[in-house]
Order: structure tokens, then sequence, then C-alpha cells
């Protein structure tokens, strides 16, 4: 595992790509990775920074905790201060603000919140603790759906009743369409994400290419396997092709994970869902289907009532839209700091506002905070 | 009948009915886990609700917020420090909780640059720990204490009821002599300034992780747990100009560079490809979604030395046990004063923060 991680992370032969990439531009194009992950190794490895000035990486809305609406959020909040309930959360989610507070703040005032790695450690800690409400909060994009899947699917057929799923899911296909269908149109060309297509296959993405005539490269998430990304994209655009290519051959297939997308279909239907700072976009996520609605943590704890508004003052949307820059939104810095975040995106050091916030630093460190 | 005593400067009374917490601590009302993480909240508590409280006019041994507080009695000077200790599990590979009470006291004296000489120890016990266990716990520390070169002077013991505690939780408070001559302080690094870290990162952590509840998984790493006060001595004794010296535990490396750089206001330039992380840390942490410079050392320092010194300071840390895998991870800059920025291995640049609390692993 480390000759890999270290393979695709090789200085020379990066060196090279960037080259090559600097020779094939001719003229400004904004590419957008859709993924979180793939967000994060550019700002680890300062990627950015290393492509010609007029390539401009935007982005995307694929950081499931960025996207996950605030509503959502609130009633995570509300179910985890409940005294019987166990409320195990993939650890980014804790410090996403709701409308008043974190999952960390219902921890320190006696909540039962608890960070688990797999969604099974949810299940297993709820036949440890009969006597308990456990719920698993099921974020994500197609990724993380089979493993949470798996879960629903388990406390079910084993009798687990105590354990339950807070699902807020979300689909990357819808949200390129919303992308391509938005009035102002800044993305030329897509870095798909390379985990997501592993599930679910390139099949999803071929009436894409087809019907807005975009560059699609799924993409891995070393720095080795971006910059191929970015270098392959930038090739289609500069001979004005508009193709779906996989630069991720070693994980991805046309048809992906079949089994694993018989038990997604199984758990889960399409439904609308709201995304964090851009609103509804229609058929974009899922929740969990008629046959396991009695896992589903909405009905269990009733907390459909909470309807929650985002605030006005954070532009996130836009941001994760390639709209604005981050630092275009009048609350940033100001309002919106890592250390008091309006929007996701100032939440983690990856997310496009935080990362726009410590280069701010860098090039004007008496404003440091 | 003696003379009546002067009448002391009236106190003002603290007046808890209108005392209000001040910013940025009313952002989290309650004490959260991350206050003491290390990182940014822990230093927000310290600075806007202990240092006010404890100041008491004459602070600057308090208000420099070294490792140790540096203290003059008589001629002397005493590096004075107190730890707790509650790491679950109490026993990891490569080291106990016990190793850890006294090392961890030991190395803030050290960082100091003090020679450690005594130790006093508390326990909080919950009822029902196993006795057997405790004697474990205490052999450790014997043998800790008779590694490192202190004396263990004075100590108490509390029980708790069984539910409010975890099994032990430790203090140890340590006092050690500063040479004379001897200053260092994390206020005092400087433009030119050589950064060297003593040896490999991330171990302490990533073998606390490996054997925590819900997450075991197979790792030969082993913590580093290490009492660093024969090496300091050694690089003091052969006359290395030492500006500034912290032991990276919590928040690991980058918080260490991170308040170093605040403290003296200068820039830390880091080349991310010389940072030495084991394979397995490495590894580690790519999967649980870690940065391996803030993960927690026990048995690391990190040196700011004179430029000049740099190559000798080297070559006695690999000639000492506990500094065999130095190296020279990057310097001291007057550009961006209280940012570090690290060069990465593809040769970008990013801004290495201090983490904010504890890490979180990241879902994607």
């Amino acid at each position: 595992m480390t000759k890999y991680l270290d393979e695709f992370n090789d200085p020379e032969l990066a060196r090279r790509l960037l080259d090559e990439i600097a020779a094939t531009v001719t003229r400004p194009w904004s590419i957008m990775e859709v993924c979180g992950g793939q967000t994060h190794t550019i700002i680890r490895n300062g990627i950015d920074q290393l492509l010609p000035e007029s390539v401009q990486l935007i982005h995307g809305p694929g950081c499931p905790v960025c996207v996950t609406p605030l509503e959502i959020i609130d009633k995570a909040l509300a179910i985890a201060a409940r005294p019987e309930v166990i409320f195990c959360s993939f650890g980014d989610m804790l410090r996403v603000p709701g409308s008043d507070q974190d999952l960390f703040a219902i921890k320190s005032q006696g909540g039962d919140v608890r960070v688990v790695y797999s969604p099974l450690d949810a299940v297993r800690i709820a036949q440890d603790n009969p006597d308990k409400q456990v719920v698993f909060f099921g974020i994500g994009f197609e990724t993380t759906a089979p493993a949470n899947a798996m879960t629903v699917h388990l406390a079910k057929t084993q009798g687990i009743d105590n354990f339950s799923v807070l699902v807020s899911h979300v689909l990357v296909p819808p949200a390129i369409t919303a992308l391509m269908e938005a009035p102002e149109r800044r993305v030329q060309g897509f870095l798909a994400a390379g985990h997501v297509c592993a599930v679910m296959g390139m099949s999803q993405y071929v009436p894409l290419v087809e019907k807005y005539h975009v560059p699609i490269v799924v993409t891995g998430f070393e720095p080795l396997d971006v910059l191929e990304g970015i270098r392959r994209t930038l090739l289609q655009l500069e001979q004005g092709r508009a193709e779906l290519e996989n630069a991720y051959p070693r994980a991805v297939t046309f048809e992906g994970n079949v089994r694993a997308q018989e038990m997604v279909h199984d758990v889960f239907e399409v439904t609308d869902r709201a995304w964090r700072g851009i609103g509804m976009i229609p058929a974009s996520g899922w929740r969990l289907s008629a046959r396991y609605s009695a896992f589903d943590a909405e009905n269990r704890f009733d907390v459909r009532g909470i309807l929650t508004q985002e605030s006005s003052l954070c532009r996130s949307g836009e941001v994760l839209q390639g709209l604005i820059k981050p630092n275009e939104c009048g609350a940033f810095g100001t309002g919106c700091t890592p250390r008091r975040p309006l929007g996701a995106p100032m939440v983690s050091s990856e997310g496009a506002c935080a990362a726009y916030y410590q280069f701010r630093r860098l090039a004007n460190p008496v404003a440091a905070p | 009948m003696s003379k009546p005593m002067d009448p002391s400067p009236l106190q003002p009374a603290v007046d808890l009915a209108n005392w209000s917490c001040p910013l940025p601590l009313r952002d989290s009302p309650h004490i959260v886990m991350g206050h003491g993480g290390g990182g940014r909240l822990s230093a927000e508590l310290v600075e806007h609700l202990f240092v006010p409280a404890f100041s008491s006019g004459d602070d600057s041994a308090l208000a420099r917020l070294g490792d140790s507080a540096v203290v003059a009695v008589g001629a002397e000077r005493l590096a004075f420090t107190t730890d707790s200790y509650v790491v679950r599990p109490r026993w990891f590979p490569g080291g106990s909780i016990g190793d850890l009470a006294v090392n961890g006291t030991v190395n803030d004296l050290a960082m100091m640059g003090a020679r450690p000489l005594y130790l006093t120890v508390g326990f909080i016990l919950e009822e029902g720990l196993e006795v057997a266990e405790l004697g474990r716990i205490v052999e450790v520390m014997g043998r800790a204490a008779r590694e490192a070169g202190v004396t263990i002077v004075a100590g108490d013991t509390k029980v708790v009821d069984a539910g409010h505690g975890d099994g032990v939780y430790i203090n140890t408070a340590g006092v050690g002599a500063v040479p004379a001559g001897v200053t260092i302080g994390p206020e005092l690094a400087r433009p030119g300034d050589v950064v060297i870290v003593s040896g490999p990162i991330g171990m302490h952590g990533i073998a606390v992780l490996s054997v925590r509840d819900g997450l075991e998984f197979g790792s030969q790493i082993a913590s580093d747990s290490a009492p660093l006060g024969d090496l300091v001595a050694e690089l003091i004794d052969a006359g290395v100009q030492i500006h500034a010296l912290r032991d990276p535990t919590r928040g690991g490396v980058a918080a260490t560079l991170n308040e170093i750089a605040t403290a003296s206001q200068v820039g830390v330039h880091i080349e991310e490809r010389q940072v030495p992380v084991p394979a397995d840390v490495r590894a580690a942490c790519g999967f649980l979604g870690l940065d391996p410079m803030c993960v927690a050392n026990e048995g690391k320092l990190v040196a700011f030395v004179a430029p000049s010194d740099a190559d000798r300071a080297l070559a006695l840390m690999h000639s000492h046990r506990h500094g065999t895998g130095a190296v020279i991870v990057g310097e001291v800059t007057a550009d961006h004063p209280g940012v570090v920025v690290a060069r990465t291995a593809i040769g970008g640049t990013r801004v290495v923060d201090l983490p904010l609390a504890e890490q979180l692993p990241r879902i994607c």
C-alpha cells in the first residue's frame, strides 16, 4: 500500500505531467473536480498553484459534508440530544454547524455522540446496547451508499430493531446536470469522482457527455491521478473533443460494481434532495425505500417538523458552482472563518472557502486570526 | 506591641454573578473535547480564561506559555510544570499511561533546557480498578523515572465512584534546574534558524489509535514514548545554540511549528519530503484520513537552532539513541510571520495550519 502511495506521488512524474499540461494549454479553461477527496489532494499538494495560470480549478459540490442541508444537520442534532439515543457519525460531520450548534456541542451537553469509521460499527454498537436507540448518520455520495445500505439490510434481516439511519445521500450525475442547466455556466470540463464510478460505473455519464457536449474524465485521488485527469480534460478541450474517458482504470469499469448497485437499489430509492447552499435538485438523492422505512430515523424520532432556512449571508452555493470565488462572498473572513464557519466549505481544511482563507493568510499575514 | 502591618492593597471581590465569559469562548458555552486537544480551542481557553484569572502582576512565567514555567528561586532558575494523563486505552504498543506520565512531564521540563530532577504524582482511581493493574502501572512509572534520571518525591491518591472515572487518571508535576546561561523559549526562534525534528513522527498517535476500541487495526507501529532530558542536555553541554524547543505531542508537529511561529512572530518553511514519516504511519493516516503532521508524538522534539550549529546539532542527535532519526525539515524566515508553509512532495505549497481541535477522520 505504501509503495502504491509513493508511486502516485513521484515528483519526477508530476513534473513531466505538469510540463505536458503547460505545453497543451493555449487559452483559459475552467475545470471542475466534483469530488471533495480530489479537492483535498489538490489543496494538500498545492496542485492548483502548479498549473498554468489560465487553468482554473473549480472545487465542486462533491464533499458530502459541505452539501448536507442545514435542515438535516438540525434533525441530527435533535435526535442526538435525546437521552435514549447513541448517535453515530463519520468524524468530520461533528463540526458542521447546524442552526445553533454542532454535534460536538451536543456531546458536551451529555449527548452520546460517537465517531465510527464504518457504518457496520454502528450496527455492532446497537447489538451491544439493546436498551438504547442507535442512529447512524448515513450521508455521502454513491461511494458510501453500499456500506450504509448493507447496515440497514443487516439490521432488517437480523431483527436489530434499535438501529435506524438518518439518510441524506446525494448523487453526482444530477448535480452535473444542474450545473450544466444553470443559466450561468462556468464549467467546461469535469473530473468525475473515481470512487463513485467504481461503484456505479461509467455508463451513467454517457448521456451527460452527449447532451451537454462536455468532457468528463474519470479520475483517481493521488496527486498523479489528479494531474493525469486534468491533462486529459485539457487535451480534449484544446482539441474540441467532448468524450467520456477513464483515467482511473485500476479501479473503475464501465459497469461498476453490480452487486453493490443491487444492494443500494434494494435499500434506497431516488428522491428530490436539497443541497446545502445550492437548493433543491430533482432526483438527486437517495432515501430509504418503503421496504426499509421502519429503519428511517426521521420517522422513528418524529423530526419531520424541523424545517430550516439557510443563512442568506452564506454564498457557499455559488462558490460550489464556481460562480464566485470564496473571497467574493461578503461574509468571507469576517462573519465566516474556520473558527466560526457559516457554511460547510469553511469547515474542513480542504473546503473551498477554508483553502482560500489559508492562502489569504499567507499573502497577507497581518490579517491572521 | 509591634507596629500594625500595612493594610494589604484592597483585593476587589470577584463578582461571579456578573461574570461573563470572554469571547471567543462564548462560541462554545460548554467544554468540548477540542478544549483539551492541544489545538486552537485549547489555546483560547488558556489565553482568555486561565491567564487573565491567574494573573498576579508578576505573571511573566505563566504568560510565556512555555512547556514549563521558568522561575527564579534565589540564584537558581527552576523549570516547573504539570501535566495530566487520561490516555485510553491505558496499555498500547510501546508504552502505557505510566510511561507517558513520567516521560511527558520530564520532556516538558527538558524543552526549556532544564535538567529534570523531581516529580510528584497524583492518582485519581476509579472504584473497581484492579490493584494488580495499578501495580503494573507504578512499576512502569518507577522504571521510567529511573531511566529519565528523576526521582518521584511526593504523591496523592483519590478514589472516585465507579462510573465517574476511566480507571486511572494520573497527574504528574515536575521541577528541573535550568543551567546558567541557557535561555530557550517558544518566542525565541529567529529568521535563519534551522528546524530539526529528532526522528520519525506520528508513531505514538497511530499506536494508540491502532488499539482503540472499535478501531483495532493491525499495525507494527509502537509508541515512541521516551525521556528527552538527556538528549537536550548533550546539546546544551556541547554549546549548541538552541533558540526554541518543543515536544510535538497533541496536535503533532503542525501544532508545534505553528505555536513557535506565532510566539516568535516568524514564518516557518518546511520541505514536506524531508519530514520523516514511517511507512506504516503514512499508510494508517491514509486510510484514517489523518495528517501525519498533526498526529501526536511522545519521544520526539522539534529544535530551532542557529544555522551555524545545525550540522553539529544533527550529528549529536544521531549519536544519541533518542535522536538517531533526526533530520533538518526546514528553516525560519522573516516572511509570513506566524504562518507555517510547506513545500509539498510534488513541488506545490500549502499552509500548515494549527489543527482547530482534535483531528477528525475525513469521510472522503
